[in-house]
């Protein structure tokens, strides 16, 4: 049999996290390696070039472009408040003379002969990453960022909206049972719930109210999440969102019961600080959304390479296609000939056994490794 | 190595969902595909390497063809033996592909000129910016920041003419100081060709702030385009930029006797060979995960659009929120709550890689494909057009008929073949359902033949063609494409169950069969792989085969897997019915006559 890789997500007790925390441009690193952070320690810092403006200073002038740098008051480079005189024309007899105002303050950038536009530039944009989680410096990547290690759980989920956020952990609900608004309570304000089967957009209402920081969950209806975005996602390209709270979903769409597995591992790290991030890009340079418990006991971290996971025979998976979509299973057989399944596709299955002992045949693209 | 020593060949095309593998080895004087093998692209953490999937493809093709290819982690080069291969080839769309911002000055000329140099380059294009397009200077700005392109192409202005707008788009592009989407610390490739008097102020402008390449105009005059040296210019910035920064290709890029081509480049090189070699029109489609592209040759002149949010894992959500509810219910004979759509189909966007198990989710997967294709289809015909604002001289009759310059070049009815690719098409359990799917979502008039690519193979047979066209062109011909067969469809409308079409075949051993349809039916003929017929076909009053309406007309039709398919459902259009009931009827009988699914 060929290797069978099998993508999968994620579910681990015992990991060890590296994390790249990298700015969007060249900048400083605040850290120096091997050094202990918190998740809301600044690592690095850069400055993003201010907002353009544009001024057709040739137009409000009345004069060519190729005349511009005459009318000029200002060079490039220069430093303008806003509303400062810029540009002026010679007028008629040294009276009537027009003038360009800077718009806003910034610096001066471009002064266009052939267009007759004077472009400005807005002061510098801070910009800061946080550690996001608790750990060591394990890398200084110079002028980039840094790479944080820590040590605990390590929860993928399947998908995700909102941005990173941190909060003490708490469990909510059963694996089986739906959230409803009413479990949500005001001491649950700054707080990451866990739990449960199903959100619904009344739920998450509810969560920004109260000022719940995140929600992990097994599932959310499209229609649901479509209501609480206020638009459907088109291509799973998330994290961006601004809705006050971040969402991460275990198993998928539609009601479904989290798996046992991630659970437990919740439950065991209840009422611990957790770290929690929605993104997800499933197109280019996919991205998984996750939970993070860092449980530093040691700070001498060894480091453990993570390999890719192949399938083998008594592995645990989880079938994620429709008609058994979201049931656990265990690995019995891995046929290498190819099989006939009822739409007539041949194609390479798995032989599982389902937790209620049902005995299936499934498409191997039909089910996900549970990564222990 | 010298191409008359080549006897085996390996050729990889990693895709955004999966990396597919072939083995062609050459048998006596022919070059035939040995066996292929497939795995997941491996983008995703914690591989993000997409070498593992190439080298998990190649594993399997290794273990079908019971030969060794691979010595550890590397291909064993030139053959000795049994083992090892001669050449290995790789083509690219992971990761999203090659994604490119385009910029002219006005927007239905200069920049949509850009947009198809660089379309035909195998780009995916993000946004196209032009001077009319009535975004202010700072949205434009903003948007550049926002998008991160891989690459931007900037055109505008003829030859001599003003350079005002086109510097002004280089004073935008400048001021966004755009960063590229891959490697930090390295500057965006922009390509200028445009109006050669504004050569020197773009270099001023962005010389010190981007990768700035100049190149030929790609409109030096109005009433020509010339896209091939900026086409050739991206693909080589492709490799020096983009691929060069992306996880896991330094390997490929050192092992590949060929540089490395962007996946759908490959394949418009090797369906432009093929109209240009029958001296046919076509309509080639490859359905993707993410994407999904067209291609076209009319008039000896070759078109490609990608449409990028059109595929079937990926972008499913997509196809669904642009065609909507209803359109997609439209094809599939059952009912099924929205809710339970919805959630089925956000469930493969987000495990792309699942595959339908049962009939009903196959047939679902296969009405959302009819929309995807026939969405980015008409995005195609949109964009395939005569060069716009071209001043033409026209007779009196040709002003009387009202058309305008730049319209679509797309004629469906002097199409003569349709290929389909790309997995739902290529591995559709019945092959009838890949030429099903293509009849409703391109919906060819007159004679049309249906065929798709067996395997997926166009991608490898494209770059394959620029080292060994003589291989490229056996395995096509004797591997690549299969033929389903030939779609007969007259153009009209008329009423159910009243005569519409009928005619008679002269069979390949000189038998005679007679036919005739009624409106709003289809029926199969059987004529096989290879076998052609003689028909004389009698369109009814109102409808149209190509020779006017109610009028004969005699052609040759090519067999294939499914045979000669009478299509009567009309056209201009096609006529579902709108109920529910009178729907599902229709779509089982349509089913039953196709035998498109298995009983019961």
């Amino acid at each position: 049999m060929a290797t069978a890789y099998t993508p999968g997500l994620k579910v681990s007790q015992a990991s060890v996290i590296l994390k790249e925390r990298r700015l969007p441009l060249q900048g400083e690193v605040l850290v120096r390696k091997g050094e202990k952070v918190k998740y809301d320690d600044i690592v690095a810092r850069t400055f993003l070039p201010g907002e353009v403006h544009t001024v057709n200073g040739a137009g409000i002038l009345g004069i060519d472009p190729q005349e511009l740098p005459q009318a000029m008051l200002k060079k490039v480079g220069d430093r303008v408040e806003k509303d400062e005189l810029i540009a002026q024309n010679k007028g008629m007899f040294g009276l009537f003379k027009s003038n360009v105002l800077a718009p806003v303050a910034g610096t001066l950038e471009i002064v266009s002969q052939v267009t007759g536009q004077i472009i400005l530039r807005e002061s510098p944009v801070q910009v800061e990453i946080r550690a996001y989680l608790d750990g060591i410096v394990e890398e200084i990547l110079p002028g980039e960022g840094v790479v944080i290690k820590s040590f605990g759980t390590f929860i993928q989920g399947i998908f995700g909206i909102g941005g990173e956020v941190n909060g003490k952990l708490t469990i909510i609900a059963e694996p089986q049972q739906e959230i409803t608004p009413e479990m949500l309570k005001p001491e649950h304000q700054g707080q990451i719930l866990a739990g449960g089967s199903l959100v619904t957009k009344a739920v998450l209402e509810q969560a920004v109210q109260i000022g719940v920081r995140g929600i992990v969950t097994g599932g959310i209806g499209d229609k649901d999440l479509r209501d609480f975005l206020g638009y459907d996602l088109g291509v799973a390209i998330t994290g961006s969102e601004d809705k006050g709270v971040t969402l991460v979903l275990t198993e998928g769409f539609g009601g479904m019961k989290m798996a046992k597995k991630t659970f437990e591992l919740l439950k065991s790290a209840h009422g611990k600080p957790a770290s929690l991030n929605g993104a997800t890009q499933i197109r280019a340079g996919v991205m998984r959304p996750e939970i993070i418990i860092p449980e530093i006991l040691d700070w001498k971290i060894e480091s453990i390479s993570l390999k890719p996971s192949i399938l083998e025979i008594g592995n645990l998976v989880r079938i994620i296609r429709e008609p058994y979509f979201g049931m656990l299973a265990k690995v019995n057989k891995l046929p290498s000939d190819l099989c006939t399944l009822p739409t007539e596709a041949k194609v390479r299955v798995v032989e599982v056994e389902t937790e209620a002992g049902v005995k299936l045949t499934l498409p191997r693209a039909n089910v996900e490794l549970i990564e222990l | 190595m010298d191409k008359a020593q080549i006897r085996s060949i390996l050729a990889t095309d990693c895709g955004s969902t999966t990396t597919k593998a072939i083995l062609i080895e050459k048998v006596g004087e022919t070059f035939r595909l040995k066996v292929r093998g497939e795995a997941p692209t491996t983008v995703e953490a914690p591989v993000e390497n997409v070498t593992n999937g190439v080298l998990n493809a190649v594993a399997e093709v290794e273990e079908l063809a019971g030969r060794k290819i691979l010595d550890g982690e590397s291909i064993l080069k030139p053959q000795k033996g049994d083992r090892g291969v001669d050449i290995y080839l790789f083509t690219s769309s992971a990761g999203g592909g090659l994604q490119m911002m385009v910029a002219g000055v006005v927007k239905q000329m200069t920049a949509e000129s850009a947009q198809r140099a660089a379309l035909g380059a195998g780009a995916i294009v993000m946004d196209v910016m032009a001077s009319n397009d009535r975004r202010l200077p700072y949205e434009k700005i903003e948007r550049i920041r926002e998008l991160r392109p891989d690459m931007i192409l900037l055109s505008g202005g003829v030859d001599g003419g003003t350079t005002k707008h086109v510097v002004e788009l280089a004073e935008i592009i400048a001021s966004a100081s755009p960063r590229p989407r891959l490697g930090i610390g390295y500057q965006l490739p922009v390509i200028y060709a445009g109006n050669k008097e504004a050569q020197g102020e773009v270099a001023n402008i962005l010389g010190d702030k981007t990768a700035l390449t100049i190149t030929d105009n790609l409109r030096p005059v109005l009433e020509r385009e010339n896209l091939q040296p900026a086409r050739l210019k991206i693909q080589d910035l492709f490799l020096e930029h983009v691929m060069a920064h992306a996880p896991g290709y330094k390997n490929l890029m050192e092992w590949t006797d060929v540089d490395i081509m962007p996946t759908p480049a490959a394949v418009g090189y090797i369906m432009e060979r093929i109209a240009r070699e029958k001296g046919i029109q076509v309509v080639g489609v490859d359905i993707g995960g993410a994407t999904t592209d067209v291609f076209s040759v009319f008039q000896g002149l070759f078109n490609r659009t990608v449409s990028a949010n059109y595929g079937m894992s990926y972008s499913i959500s997509n196809v669904f929120a642009d065609a909507g509810l209803e359109k997609i219910m439209r094809w599939v004979p059952f009912t099924l709550p929205e809710k339970d759509l919805r959630n089925r189909i956000k469930n493969k966007m987000i495990r792309p890689t699942t595959i339908p198990q049962t009939m009903e989710e196959l047939i679902v997967e296969q009405a959302i494909a009819r929309e995807a294709l026939r969405l980015s289809f008409e995005q195609h015909k949109a964009l395939a057009s005569g060069l716009k604002g071209v001043q033409t001289e026209r007779t009196i009759s040709e002003a009387f008929e009202q058309s305008a310059s730049g319209e679509t070049l797309v004629n469906l009815m002097s199409l003569n073949m349709l290929i389909g690719s790309g997995g739902v098409l290529s591995h559709a359990p019945r092959r009838i359902q890949a030429a099903w799917m293509m009849m409703d979502a391109f919906l060819p008039e007159g004679i049309t033949q249906l065929t798709v690519d067996s395997i997926f193979m166009m991608p490898q047979l494209g770059v394959l063609a620029q080292v060994h066209p003589e291989a490229a062109t056996q395995v096509f011909e004797k591997d690549c494409l299969i033929h389903l067969g030939t779609c007969v469809a007259p153009v009209g409308c008329g009423k159910d169950g009243k005569p519409c079409l009928s005619g008679k075949l002269t069979m390949p051993k000189g038998e005679e069969l007679e036919f005739s349809i009624n409106f709003g039916e289809i029926k199969v003929l059987p004529l096989g792989v290879g076998q052609e017929a003689e028909a004389e076909l009698y369109p009814q009053k109102g409808f149209d085969l190509g020779a006017g309406k109610g009028n004969p007309l005699r052609s040759s039709l090519t067999g294939g897997v499914a045979g000669v398919i009478l299509d009567a459902r009309g056209r201009r259009p096609l006529v579902i019915p709108e109920s529910p009931e009178k729907r599902i009827a229709k779509l089982q009988e349509w089913a039953l006559a196709l035998d498109a699914y298995p009983k019961g």
